[in-house]
Protein backbone atom coordinates (compact mmCIF):
# COMPACT_ATOMS: atom_id res chain seq x y z
CA UNK A 1 0.00 0.00 0.00
CA UNK A 2 1.13 3.04 -0.94
CA UNK A 3 -0.07 6.85 -0.13
CA UNK A 4 0.58 9.98 -1.64
CA UNK A 5 -0.69 13.55 -1.50
CA UNK A 6 -1.01 15.86 -4.26
CA UNK A 7 -1.33 19.40 -3.96
CA UNK A 8 -4.14 20.89 -6.40
CA UNK A 9 -4.99 24.22 -7.87
CA UNK A 10 -8.08 22.92 -9.64
CA UNK A 11 -7.31 19.87 -12.24
CA UNK A 12 -3.96 20.54 -12.00
CA UNK A 13 -1.33 20.34 -9.37
CA UNK A 14 -0.84 23.53 -7.70
CA UNK A 15 2.28 26.21 -8.63
CA UNK A 16 2.75 26.02 -5.12
CA UNK A 17 2.52 23.97 -1.67
CA UNK A 18 1.70 26.85 0.43
CA UNK A 19 -1.58 27.98 -1.81
CA UNK A 20 -2.92 24.96 -3.02
CA UNK A 21 -6.77 25.41 -1.81
CA UNK A 22 -7.62 21.44 -1.72
CA UNK A 23 -5.27 18.15 -1.71
CA UNK A 24 -5.68 14.58 -3.10
CA UNK A 25 -4.54 11.42 -1.09
CA UNK A 26 -4.34 8.65 -3.35
CA UNK A 27 -4.09 4.81 -1.76
CA UNK A 28 -2.59 2.26 -4.30
CA UNK A 29 -2.75 -0.95 -3.09
CA UNK A 30 -1.61 -4.36 -4.17
CA UNK A 31 -3.67 -5.58 -6.15
CA UNK A 32 -3.75 -2.15 -8.30
CA UNK A 33 -6.72 -0.65 -7.23
CA UNK A 34 -6.45 2.81 -5.32
CA UNK A 35 -8.80 5.38 -3.36
CA UNK A 36 -9.12 8.69 -3.27
CA UNK A 37 -9.59 11.17 -1.04
CA UNK A 38 -9.59 14.70 -1.77
CA UNK A 39 -10.03 17.57 1.21
CA UNK A 40 -10.73 21.34 0.57
CA UNK A 41 -8.29 23.00 2.60
CA UNK A 42 -10.73 26.53 4.23
CA UNK A 43 -7.43 28.35 4.25
CA UNK A 44 -4.38 27.38 1.86
CA UNK A 45 -1.50 26.70 4.51
CA UNK A 46 1.82 24.95 4.41
CA UNK A 47 1.66 24.24 8.14
CA UNK A 48 -1.51 22.63 7.53
CA UNK A 49 -0.64 20.58 4.40
CA UNK A 50 2.47 19.40 6.88
CA UNK A 51 0.23 18.27 9.90
CA UNK A 52 -2.13 16.04 6.88
CA UNK A 53 0.57 14.56 4.85
CA UNK A 54 1.77 13.36 8.87
CA UNK A 55 -1.42 12.25 10.38
CA UNK A 56 -2.24 10.64 7.65
CA UNK A 57 1.20 8.63 6.83
CA UNK A 58 1.80 9.81 3.55
CA UNK A 59 4.90 8.48 1.67
CA UNK A 60 4.95 10.96 -1.13
CA UNK A 61 4.32 14.77 -2.24
CA UNK A 62 3.80 15.82 -4.97
CA UNK A 63 3.43 19.64 -6.14
CA UNK A 64 4.63 22.76 -7.73
CA UNK A 65 7.08 25.23 -5.67
CA UNK A 66 7.47 24.77 -2.24
CA UNK A 67 9.39 26.63 0.09
CA UNK A 68 12.72 25.62 1.55
CA UNK A 69 11.77 25.28 5.40
CA UNK A 70 8.48 22.84 4.47
CA UNK A 71 10.80 20.70 2.25
CA UNK A 72 13.17 19.75 4.78
CA UNK A 73 10.64 19.28 7.16
CA UNK A 74 8.67 16.38 5.05
CA UNK A 75 12.13 14.81 4.51
CA UNK A 76 12.89 15.15 7.39
CA UNK A 77 9.76 13.04 7.85
CA UNK A 78 11.11 10.49 5.62
CA UNK A 79 8.26 12.04 2.80
CA UNK A 80 9.29 11.71 -0.43
CA UNK A 81 9.06 15.03 -2.28
CA UNK A 82 8.01 15.46 -5.57
CA UNK A 83 8.38 18.98 -6.38
CA UNK A 84 8.53 21.97 -9.14
CA UNK A 85 5.59 19.36 -11.04
CA UNK A 86 4.34 20.99 -13.87
CA UNK A 87 0.71 20.02 -15.21
CA UNK A 88 -2.48 18.09 -14.38
CA UNK A 89 -2.54 15.91 -11.75
CA UNK A 90 -4.49 13.15 -13.92
CA UNK A 91 -0.76 13.28 -15.89
CA UNK A 92 1.18 12.78 -12.87
CA UNK A 93 -0.73 10.01 -11.07
CA UNK A 94 0.27 7.50 -13.41
CA UNK A 95 3.84 8.27 -14.02
CA UNK A 96 4.01 8.66 -10.78
CA UNK A 97 2.45 4.92 -10.38
CA UNK A 98 5.16 3.26 -12.76
CA UNK A 99 7.71 5.21 -10.87
CA UNK A 100 8.81 7.86 -13.14
CA UNK A 101 7.86 11.27 -11.57
CA UNK A 102 10.07 13.77 -11.00
CA UNK A 103 11.12 16.94 -9.56
CA UNK A 104 10.67 19.60 -12.02
CA UNK A 105 8.82 16.92 -14.89
CA UNK A 106 6.56 19.00 -16.96
CA UNK A 107 3.44 17.00 -18.47
CA UNK A 108 1.95 20.16 -20.43
CA UNK A 109 2.44 20.31 -24.06
CA UNK A 110 4.29 23.10 -24.61
CA UNK A 111 4.19 25.76 -27.72
CA UNK A 112 7.29 27.38 -28.56
CA UNK A 113 7.73 30.33 -31.13
CA UNK B 1 10.53 48.05 -34.12
CA UNK B 2 11.62 45.74 -37.22
CA UNK B 3 13.73 48.59 -37.74
CA UNK B 4 15.54 49.05 -34.90
CA UNK B 5 19.32 48.73 -35.17
CA UNK B 6 19.08 47.26 -32.02
CA UNK B 7 18.43 43.04 -30.62
CA UNK B 8 15.57 44.34 -28.43
CA UNK B 9 15.98 41.00 -26.25
CA UNK B 10 19.57 41.48 -25.87
CA UNK B 11 18.53 44.83 -24.39
CA UNK B 12 16.07 43.35 -21.98
CA UNK B 13 18.68 41.08 -21.01
CA UNK B 14 20.70 43.92 -19.83
CA UNK B 15 17.76 45.73 -17.70
CA UNK B 16 18.40 44.90 -13.54
CA UNK B 17 14.51 44.05 -13.25
CA UNK B 18 12.83 40.76 -14.05
CA UNK B 19 10.62 41.14 -16.99
CA UNK B 20 8.68 38.18 -19.05
CA UNK B 21 6.49 39.07 -22.25
CA UNK B 22 3.80 36.56 -22.43
CA UNK B 23 1.30 35.67 -24.87
CA UNK B 24 -2.39 36.37 -25.34
CA UNK B 25 -2.94 32.66 -23.29
CA UNK B 26 -0.56 33.75 -20.85
CA UNK B 27 2.19 31.58 -21.15
CA UNK B 28 5.37 32.84 -21.71
CA UNK B 29 6.94 33.82 -24.59
CA UNK B 30 10.64 35.13 -22.96
CA UNK B 31 11.68 36.12 -19.81
CA UNK B 32 14.86 38.31 -19.89
CA UNK B 33 18.33 37.26 -17.41
CA UNK B 34 17.27 39.25 -14.81
CA UNK B 35 14.16 37.34 -13.81
CA UNK B 36 16.04 33.62 -14.73
CA UNK B 37 18.41 35.03 -11.81
CA UNK B 38 15.42 35.46 -9.88
CA UNK B 39 13.20 32.78 -10.51
CA UNK B 40 15.94 29.81 -11.31
CA UNK B 41 14.26 28.84 -14.34
CA UNK B 42 16.13 29.33 -18.01
CA UNK B 43 14.39 30.95 -20.75
CA UNK B 44 14.36 27.72 -22.69
CA UNK B 45 12.73 25.74 -19.69
CA UNK B 46 10.23 28.59 -19.09
CA UNK B 47 8.70 29.46 -22.88
CA UNK B 48 5.35 27.65 -23.90
CA UNK B 49 4.55 27.24 -20.05
CA UNK B 50 1.90 29.12 -17.87
CA UNK B 51 2.74 32.28 -16.19
CA UNK B 52 1.85 30.91 -12.92
CA UNK B 53 3.97 27.93 -13.19
CA UNK B 54 7.17 30.03 -13.76
CA UNK B 55 6.50 32.90 -11.91
CA UNK B 56 4.47 31.48 -8.67
CA UNK B 57 2.98 34.90 -8.21
CA UNK B 58 1.12 34.54 -5.09
CA UNK B 59 -1.45 36.75 -6.72
CA UNK B 60 -1.50 34.52 -9.72
CA UNK B 61 -2.52 31.78 -7.80
CA UNK B 62 -4.85 33.17 -5.66
CA UNK B 63 -6.43 36.20 -8.21
CA UNK B 64 -4.42 36.09 -11.55
CA UNK B 65 -3.76 39.89 -12.40
CA UNK B 66 -4.63 39.14 -16.00
CA UNK B 67 -8.14 37.34 -15.30
CA UNK B 68 -10.80 39.93 -14.84
CA UNK B 69 -12.22 41.84 -17.16
CA UNK B 70 -10.25 45.45 -16.93
CA UNK B 71 -7.15 43.33 -18.20
CA UNK B 72 -6.46 46.15 -20.41
CA UNK B 73 -5.26 48.34 -17.35
CA UNK B 74 -2.17 48.24 -16.16
CA UNK B 75 -1.95 46.98 -12.31
CA UNK B 76 0.85 47.07 -9.34
CA UNK B 77 0.83 44.33 -7.40
CA UNK B 78 2.99 43.66 -4.33
CA UNK B 79 3.43 39.75 -3.42
CA UNK B 80 5.86 36.79 -3.18
CA UNK B 81 7.59 34.38 -5.51
CA UNK B 82 8.94 30.99 -5.06
CA UNK B 83 12.05 30.18 -6.84
CA UNK B 84 13.04 27.07 -8.18
CA UNK B 85 15.94 26.99 -5.35
CA UNK B 86 12.89 26.88 -3.11
CA UNK B 87 13.44 30.20 -1.72
CA UNK B 88 9.66 32.99 -0.89
CA UNK B 89 11.15 36.68 -2.14
CA UNK B 90 9.23 39.52 -1.58
CA UNK B 91 8.31 41.01 -5.19
CA UNK B 92 6.60 44.09 -6.69
CA UNK B 93 5.11 43.27 -10.18
CA UNK B 94 3.63 45.51 -12.76
CA UNK B 95 1.50 43.85 -15.46
CA UNK B 96 0.38 46.06 -18.67
CA UNK B 97 -1.02 44.66 -21.91
CA UNK B 98 0.62 44.80 -25.11
CA UNK B 99 -2.10 46.43 -28.05
CA UNK B 100 -1.04 46.38 -31.53
CA UNK B 101 -2.45 49.58 -33.88
CA UNK B 102 -5.10 48.21 -34.64
CA UNK B 103 -5.90 48.33 -30.75
CA UNK B 104 -6.23 44.72 -29.94
CA UNK B 105 -4.46 43.13 -26.90
CA UNK B 106 -1.72 40.60 -28.12
CA UNK B 107 -0.26 39.48 -24.78
CA UNK B 108 0.90 41.33 -21.62
CA UNK B 109 4.46 42.43 -19.71
CA UNK B 110 5.36 41.79 -16.68
CA UNK B 111 8.10 43.71 -15.12
CA UNK B 112 9.18 42.15 -11.36
CA UNK B 113 11.04 43.65 -9.01
CA UNK B 114 12.45 41.97 -6.00
CA UNK B 115 12.08 44.19 -2.40
CA UNK B 116 14.56 42.35 -0.61
CA UNK B 117 16.41 44.95 -0.41
CA UNK B 118 13.90 47.54 -0.43
CA UNK B 119 12.49 45.85 3.13
CA UNK B 120 15.99 45.40 4.31
CA UNK B 121 16.25 49.33 4.52
CA UNK B 122 12.15 49.84 5.94
CA UNK B 123 12.17 51.66 9.24
CA UNK B 124 9.12 49.50 10.11
CA UNK B 125 10.71 46.52 10.01
CA UNK B 126 14.34 47.50 10.95
CA UNK B 127 14.63 45.44 14.71
CA UNK B 128 16.58 47.20 16.83
CA UNK B 129 19.30 44.73 17.10
CA UNK B 130 19.73 43.14 13.68
CA UNK B 131 21.50 43.09 10.63
CA UNK B 132 19.27 42.63 7.64
CA UNK B 133 17.06 39.84 8.33
CA UNK B 134 19.43 38.38 11.54
CA UNK B 135 18.07 39.41 14.82
CA UNK B 136 20.06 39.06 18.15
CA UNK B 137 21.68 40.94 20.70
CA UNK B 138 23.98 38.52 22.46
CA UNK B 139 27.85 39.42 22.59
CA UNK B 140 28.47 36.47 20.53
CA UNK B 141 26.22 38.42 17.35
CA UNK B 142 27.12 42.17 18.19
CA UNK B 143 30.53 40.91 17.79
CA UNK B 144 29.02 39.78 14.20
CA UNK B 145 27.24 42.42 13.11
CA UNK B 146 30.53 44.88 13.98
CA UNK B 147 32.31 43.35 11.44
CA UNK B 148 29.36 42.86 8.31
CA UNK B 149 29.46 46.15 7.19
CA UNK B 150 33.49 45.65 6.38
CA UNK B 151 32.82 42.55 5.02
CA UNK B 152 30.00 43.48 3.14
CA UNK B 153 31.80 46.06 1.31
CA UNK B 154 35.09 44.62 0.76
CA UNK B 155 34.25 42.15 -2.44
CA UNK B 156 36.29 38.74 -1.35
CA UNK B 157 35.02 35.60 -1.11
CA UNK B 158 33.51 34.81 2.04
CA UNK B 159 32.72 31.39 3.96
CA UNK B 160 30.06 31.08 7.10
CA UNK B 161 30.36 27.95 9.47
CA UNK B 162 27.51 27.19 11.59
CA UNK B 163 25.20 24.51 12.64
CA UNK B 164 21.97 23.89 10.40
CA UNK B 165 19.45 26.29 11.32
CA UNK B 166 21.48 29.08 12.32
CA UNK B 167 21.11 31.07 9.86
CA UNK B 168 24.24 30.82 7.20
CA UNK B 169 21.54 31.50 4.42
CA UNK B 170 20.11 35.26 6.00
CA UNK B 171 23.92 35.94 6.69
CA UNK B 172 24.81 36.10 3.18
CA UNK B 173 22.12 37.69 1.78
CA UNK B 174 22.54 40.01 4.53
CA UNK B 175 26.31 40.36 3.51
CA UNK B 176 24.99 41.36 -0.27
CA UNK B 177 22.06 43.08 0.64
CA UNK B 178 24.56 45.29 1.97
CA UNK B 179 26.91 45.56 -0.39
CA UNK B 180 27.54 47.37 -3.52
CA UNK B 181 26.15 44.74 -5.32
CA UNK B 182 23.19 44.48 -3.75
CA UNK B 183 21.22 45.79 -7.15
CA UNK B 184 22.53 42.57 -8.97
CA UNK B 185 21.18 39.01 -8.30
CA UNK B 186 21.93 37.20 -5.00
CA UNK B 187 21.98 33.32 -6.30
CA UNK B 188 21.58 31.02 -4.21
CA UNK B 189 23.37 27.26 -5.30
CA UNK B 190 22.51 23.90 -3.30
CA UNK B 191 24.20 20.82 -4.11
CA UNK B 192 22.00 18.40 -3.01
CA UNK B 193 22.03 15.15 -3.74
CA UNK B 194 22.78 15.21 -7.67
CA UNK B 195 24.95 13.55 -10.02
CA UNK B 196 28.53 15.55 -10.44
CA UNK B 197 27.50 16.23 -14.16
CA UNK B 198 24.40 17.54 -13.14
CA UNK B 199 25.75 20.22 -9.94
CA UNK B 200 28.68 21.21 -13.22
CA UNK B 201 25.69 22.07 -15.24
CA UNK B 202 23.70 23.90 -12.70
CA UNK B 203 26.94 25.61 -11.41
CA UNK B 204 28.57 26.88 -14.73
CA UNK B 205 26.35 25.82 -17.17
CA UNK B 206 26.24 23.86 -20.37
CA UNK B 207 26.08 24.29 -24.23
CA UNK B 208 23.55 21.99 -26.09
CA UNK B 209 24.32 18.77 -26.06
CA UNK B 210 27.09 18.49 -23.61
CA UNK B 211 25.80 14.85 -21.72
CA UNK B 212 22.64 12.95 -23.14
CA UNK B 213 19.82 15.17 -21.80
CA UNK B 214 21.34 18.60 -22.57
CA UNK B 215 19.05 19.62 -25.35
CA UNK B 216 19.34 22.90 -24.96
CA UNK B 217 21.89 25.62 -23.78
CA UNK B 218 21.94 26.14 -20.20
CA UNK B 219 22.98 29.59 -18.73
CA UNK B 220 24.24 28.15 -15.04
CA UNK B 221 24.05 30.06 -11.83
CA UNK B 222 27.42 31.97 -12.34
CA UNK B 223 25.76 33.66 -15.47
CA UNK B 224 22.73 34.34 -13.18
CA UNK B 225 24.90 35.51 -10.57
CA UNK B 226 26.39 37.89 -13.12
CA UNK B 227 27.09 41.33 -11.33
CA UNK B 228 25.94 39.95 -7.95
CA UNK B 229 26.27 37.35 -5.21
CA UNK B 230 26.41 33.65 -5.60
CA UNK B 231 25.62 31.86 -2.34
CA UNK B 232 26.82 28.41 -2.65
CA UNK B 233 24.98 26.63 0.62
CA UNK B 234 27.05 23.51 1.63
CA UNK B 235 30.05 23.97 -0.07
CA UNK B 236 31.82 21.25 1.62
CA UNK B 237 29.36 18.40 -0.83
CA UNK B 238 31.13 19.89 -3.59
CA UNK B 239 32.68 17.12 -5.55
CA UNK B 240 36.61 17.34 -6.19
CA UNK B 241 36.54 18.33 -9.69
CA UNK B 242 34.69 20.83 -8.85
CA UNK B 243 35.96 22.08 -6.21
CA UNK B 244 38.84 22.50 -8.45
CA UNK B 245 36.87 24.61 -11.28
CA UNK B 246 35.30 26.88 -8.42
CA UNK B 247 39.26 27.64 -7.34
CA UNK B 248 39.89 28.47 -10.95
CA UNK B 249 37.06 30.74 -10.95
CA UNK B 250 38.33 32.40 -8.02
CA UNK B 251 41.35 32.81 -9.30
CA UNK B 252 40.92 33.71 -13.15
CA UNK B 253 37.07 34.95 -12.62
CA UNK B 254 36.43 32.99 -15.88
CA UNK B 255 33.71 30.39 -16.57
CA UNK B 256 34.16 27.53 -18.24
CA UNK B 257 30.24 25.96 -19.07
CA UNK B 258 30.10 22.11 -19.85
CA UNK B 259 31.26 21.09 -23.26
CA UNK B 260 32.06 24.45 -24.12
CA UNK B 261 34.50 25.96 -26.50
CA UNK B 262 34.16 29.72 -24.97
CA UNK B 263 34.57 30.65 -22.11
CA UNK B 264 33.27 34.28 -20.62
CA UNK B 265 34.33 36.29 -17.78
CA UNK B 266 31.89 36.64 -14.78
CA UNK B 267 31.92 39.43 -12.38
CA UNK B 268 30.13 37.12 -9.60
CA UNK B 269 31.18 37.37 -5.59
CA UNK B 270 31.00 34.00 -3.65
CA UNK B 271 29.84 33.54 -0.38
CA UNK B 272 30.27 29.73 0.69
CA UNK B 273 28.54 28.05 3.81
CA UNK B 274 29.25 24.69 5.32
CA UNK B 275 27.99 22.92 8.94
CA UNK B 276 30.89 20.48 8.46
CA UNK B 277 34.31 21.47 9.88
CA UNK B 278 35.99 22.40 6.71
CA UNK B 279 39.55 22.88 7.57
CA UNK B 280 39.93 19.25 9.36
CA UNK B 281 37.46 17.97 6.30
CA UNK B 282 40.42 20.03 4.09
CA UNK B 283 43.52 18.36 6.72
CA UNK B 284 41.59 14.77 5.91
CA UNK B 285 41.92 15.43 2.18
CA UNK B 286 38.52 15.40 1.41
CA UNK B 287 38.11 19.23 0.50
CA UNK B 288 41.09 21.17 -1.53
CA UNK B 289 43.04 22.84 1.31
CA UNK B 290 43.81 25.71 -1.33
CA UNK B 291 39.86 26.17 -1.65
CA UNK B 292 39.60 26.32 2.19
CA UNK B 293 41.84 28.84 2.38
CA UNK B 294 41.07 31.06 -0.45
CA UNK B 295 37.48 31.01 1.18
CA UNK B 296 38.72 30.98 4.94
CA UNK B 297 40.46 34.39 4.13
CA UNK B 298 37.03 36.14 5.50
CA UNK B 299 35.30 33.84 7.54
CA UNK B 300 32.29 34.03 9.86
CA UNK B 301 31.22 31.63 12.24
CA UNK B 302 27.20 31.57 13.20
CA UNK B 303 27.25 30.48 17.19
CA UNK B 304 25.07 27.65 17.98
CA UNK B 305 21.67 29.39 19.35
CA UNK B 306 21.84 27.39 22.94
CA UNK B 307 25.17 29.62 23.14
CA UNK B 308 23.71 32.99 22.22
CA UNK B 309 22.83 34.49 25.67
CA UNK B 310 19.74 36.30 25.89
CA UNK B 311 18.77 35.93 21.94
CA UNK B 312 16.59 33.15 22.84
CA UNK B 313 14.05 35.55 24.11
CA UNK B 314 14.39 37.93 21.96
CA UNK B 315 13.62 35.74 19.22
CA UNK B 316 10.68 33.83 20.26
CA UNK B 317 8.96 37.47 21.07
CA UNK B 318 10.25 38.10 17.93
CA UNK B 319 8.74 35.18 15.85
CA UNK B 320 5.57 35.33 18.06
CA UNK B 321 4.78 39.10 16.81
CA UNK B 322 5.37 38.26 13.57
CA UNK B 323 3.54 34.66 13.26
CA UNK B 324 0.38 36.71 15.34
CA UNK B 325 0.47 39.85 12.84
CA UNK B 326 0.38 37.49 9.89
CA UNK B 327 -2.38 35.71 11.39
CA UNK B 328 -4.48 38.55 12.60
CA UNK B 329 -4.16 37.11 16.19
CA UNK B 330 -3.81 39.25 19.21
CA UNK B 331 -0.87 37.59 22.09
CA UNK B 332 0.52 39.13 25.02
CA UNK B 333 3.44 36.96 25.21
CA UNK B 334 4.70 33.67 26.76
CA UNK B 335 3.35 32.42 30.21
CA UNK B 336 6.06 32.15 33.10
CA UNK B 337 6.58 28.56 32.79
CA UNK B 338 6.22 28.30 29.43
CA UNK B 339 9.45 30.47 28.77
CA UNK B 340 11.13 28.71 31.74
CA UNK B 341 10.80 25.65 29.30
CA UNK B 342 12.01 27.99 25.71
CA UNK B 343 14.44 28.79 27.63
CA UNK B 344 16.12 25.88 29.17
CA UNK B 345 15.90 23.84 25.68
CA UNK B 346 19.26 23.23 23.53
CA UNK B 347 17.36 23.92 20.15
CA UNK B 348 19.68 21.14 18.39
CA UNK B 349 17.79 22.94 15.29
CA UNK B 350 18.96 26.26 16.57
CA UNK B 351 16.44 29.41 15.20
CA UNK B 352 15.38 27.48 12.54
CA UNK B 353 13.59 25.12 15.17
CA UNK B 354 12.55 28.01 17.39
CA UNK B 355 10.88 29.49 14.64
CA UNK B 356 9.04 26.36 14.13
CA UNK B 357 7.95 26.03 17.87
CA UNK B 358 6.62 29.83 17.69
CA UNK B 359 4.55 29.54 14.57
CA UNK B 360 3.68 25.73 16.06
CA UNK B 361 2.30 27.89 19.43
CA UNK B 362 0.46 31.28 17.87
CA UNK B 363 -1.51 28.08 15.65
CA UNK B 364 -2.54 26.70 18.84
CA UNK B 365 -3.00 28.94 21.00
CA UNK B 366 -6.53 30.13 21.50
CA UNK B 367 -6.06 32.72 24.93
CA UNK B 368 -3.75 35.90 24.98
CA UNK B 369 -0.69 34.14 26.53
CA UNK B 370 0.91 31.08 25.69
CA UNK B 371 0.62 28.71 27.63
CA UNK B 372 2.91 25.05 28.39
CA UNK B 373 -0.37 23.33 26.27
CA UNK B 374 0.64 25.72 23.36
CA UNK B 375 4.16 23.77 22.58
CA UNK B 376 4.84 20.71 20.96
CA UNK B 377 4.44 17.42 23.11
CA UNK B 378 8.56 17.00 23.02
CA UNK B 379 8.91 19.85 24.61
CA UNK B 380 6.87 19.55 27.39
CA UNK B 381 7.92 15.96 27.84
CA UNK B 382 11.14 17.81 28.54
CA UNK B 383 10.07 19.89 30.84
CA UNK B 384 8.90 16.82 32.92
CA UNK B 385 12.68 15.80 32.96
CA UNK B 386 13.00 19.59 34.42
CA UNK B 387 10.75 19.43 36.97
CA UNK B 388 11.07 16.59 38.16
CA UNK B 389 12.51 15.71 41.75
CA UNK B 390 16.33 15.11 41.09
CA UNK B 391 16.76 11.17 41.88
CA UNK B 392 19.90 9.93 43.79
CA UNK B 393 23.15 8.74 42.32
CA UNK B 394 21.90 5.17 41.98
CA UNK B 395 18.35 5.73 41.45
CA UNK B 396 17.65 4.70 38.06
CA UNK B 397 14.90 6.74 35.83
CA UNK B 398 12.75 3.43 35.44
CA UNK B 399 12.76 1.87 39.75
CA UNK B 400 12.12 -2.02 39.91
CA UNK B 401 11.97 -3.56 42.88
CA UNK B 402 14.17 -6.67 42.52
CA UNK B 403 12.62 -9.51 44.44
CA UNK B 404 13.84 -12.87 45.71
CA UNK B 405 14.59 -15.57 42.92
CA UNK B 406 13.76 -13.43 40.34
CA UNK B 407 16.15 -13.89 37.00
CA UNK B 408 17.53 -11.06 34.72
CA UNK B 409 15.31 -11.94 32.02
CA UNK B 410 12.44 -11.40 34.67
CA UNK B 411 13.98 -7.95 36.19
CA UNK B 412 14.26 -6.78 32.73
CA UNK B 413 10.81 -7.55 31.63
CA UNK B 414 9.36 -5.81 34.87
CA UNK B 415 11.73 -3.08 33.94
CA UNK B 416 10.48 -2.97 30.41
CA UNK B 417 6.71 -3.17 31.84
CA UNK B 418 7.22 -0.20 34.62
CA UNK B 419 8.62 2.24 32.37
CA UNK B 420 5.77 1.66 29.73
CA UNK B 421 3.33 2.28 32.72
CA UNK B 422 5.32 5.65 33.24
CA UNK B 423 5.40 6.48 29.84
CA UNK B 424 1.97 5.83 29.44
CA UNK B 425 2.08 3.34 26.97
CA UNK B 426 4.62 6.33 24.70
CA UNK B 427 7.00 4.07 23.63
CA UNK B 428 9.17 6.03 22.36
CA UNK B 429 9.23 7.77 26.02
CA UNK B 430 9.80 4.97 27.59
CA UNK B 431 13.07 3.67 25.74
CA UNK B 432 14.46 7.53 26.90
CA UNK B 433 13.65 6.25 30.58
CA UNK B 434 15.94 3.60 29.93
CA UNK B 435 18.14 4.55 28.02
CA UNK B 436 17.38 2.32 25.12
CA UNK B 437 16.61 2.95 21.85
CA UNK B 438 13.43 2.87 20.14
CA UNK B 439 14.63 -0.43 18.33
CA UNK B 440 15.75 -2.27 21.29
CA UNK B 441 13.10 -1.53 23.29
CA UNK B 442 10.61 -2.72 20.48
CA UNK B 443 12.85 -5.98 20.20
CA UNK B 444 12.97 -6.61 23.65
CA UNK B 445 9.12 -6.11 23.85
CA UNK B 446 8.83 -8.86 21.32
CA UNK B 447 11.22 -11.18 23.23
CA UNK B 448 9.37 -10.88 26.40
CA UNK B 449 5.95 -11.15 24.53
CA UNK B 450 4.92 -7.36 25.97
CA UNK B 451 3.88 -6.44 22.29
CA UNK B 452 0.62 -6.82 21.07
CA UNK B 453 0.29 -9.51 17.59
CA UNK B 454 -0.13 -6.86 14.43
CA UNK B 455 1.27 -4.71 16.56
CA UNK B 456 3.38 -2.54 14.11
CA UNK B 457 5.25 -0.77 17.05
CA UNK B 458 7.37 1.78 15.59
CA UNK B 459 5.42 3.44 13.20
CA UNK B 460 4.26 6.33 15.15
CA UNK B 461 2.98 9.63 13.68
CA UNK B 462 5.70 12.42 14.24
CA UNK B 463 8.57 10.17 15.51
Amino acid sequence: MKKVLLALYGNDIAPRFDLAPEVQIVTFDREGGEEVKTIVLPRASAETLCQIAIAENIEAVICGGIEEEYLQYLRWKKIEVIHSVIGPAEAALPRFRLGGLKPGDILVERRKQ
Amino acid sequence: MKNLPVDVYAALDEVPLGISILGKDRKILFINRALEAMSGFSRGESEGLPCSSVLRFSNCIENCPLGGVAEREKKALEGDIITQDHQKIPVLVTFAPLINGRGRITGYIETVEDLRKRRMVDPIRIHPFSFGDIIGRSPQMEKIFKFLPAIAQSDSPVLITGQIGTGKDLLASAIHYASSRSKNPFVIFRCGALPDILIESELFGHEKGAFPGATENKPGKFRFAQNGTLFIAEVGDLPPSLQLKLLTYLDEKTIYPLGGTRNFSADVRVIAATSLNLEQIARGGHFRKELFFRLNAVSLHLPPLKDRDGDIRLLLEHFMRSHASAQKKTLLGFSSECLKVLEEYTYPGNVLELKHIAEYAVNICRDEIIGLRDLPAYLTEHFEDLVAPIAGPSASPVETSVEDGMDWSAVERKMITNALIKAKGRRSRAAQLLGWGRSTLWRKMKHYGLAAPGDEGLREIGQ
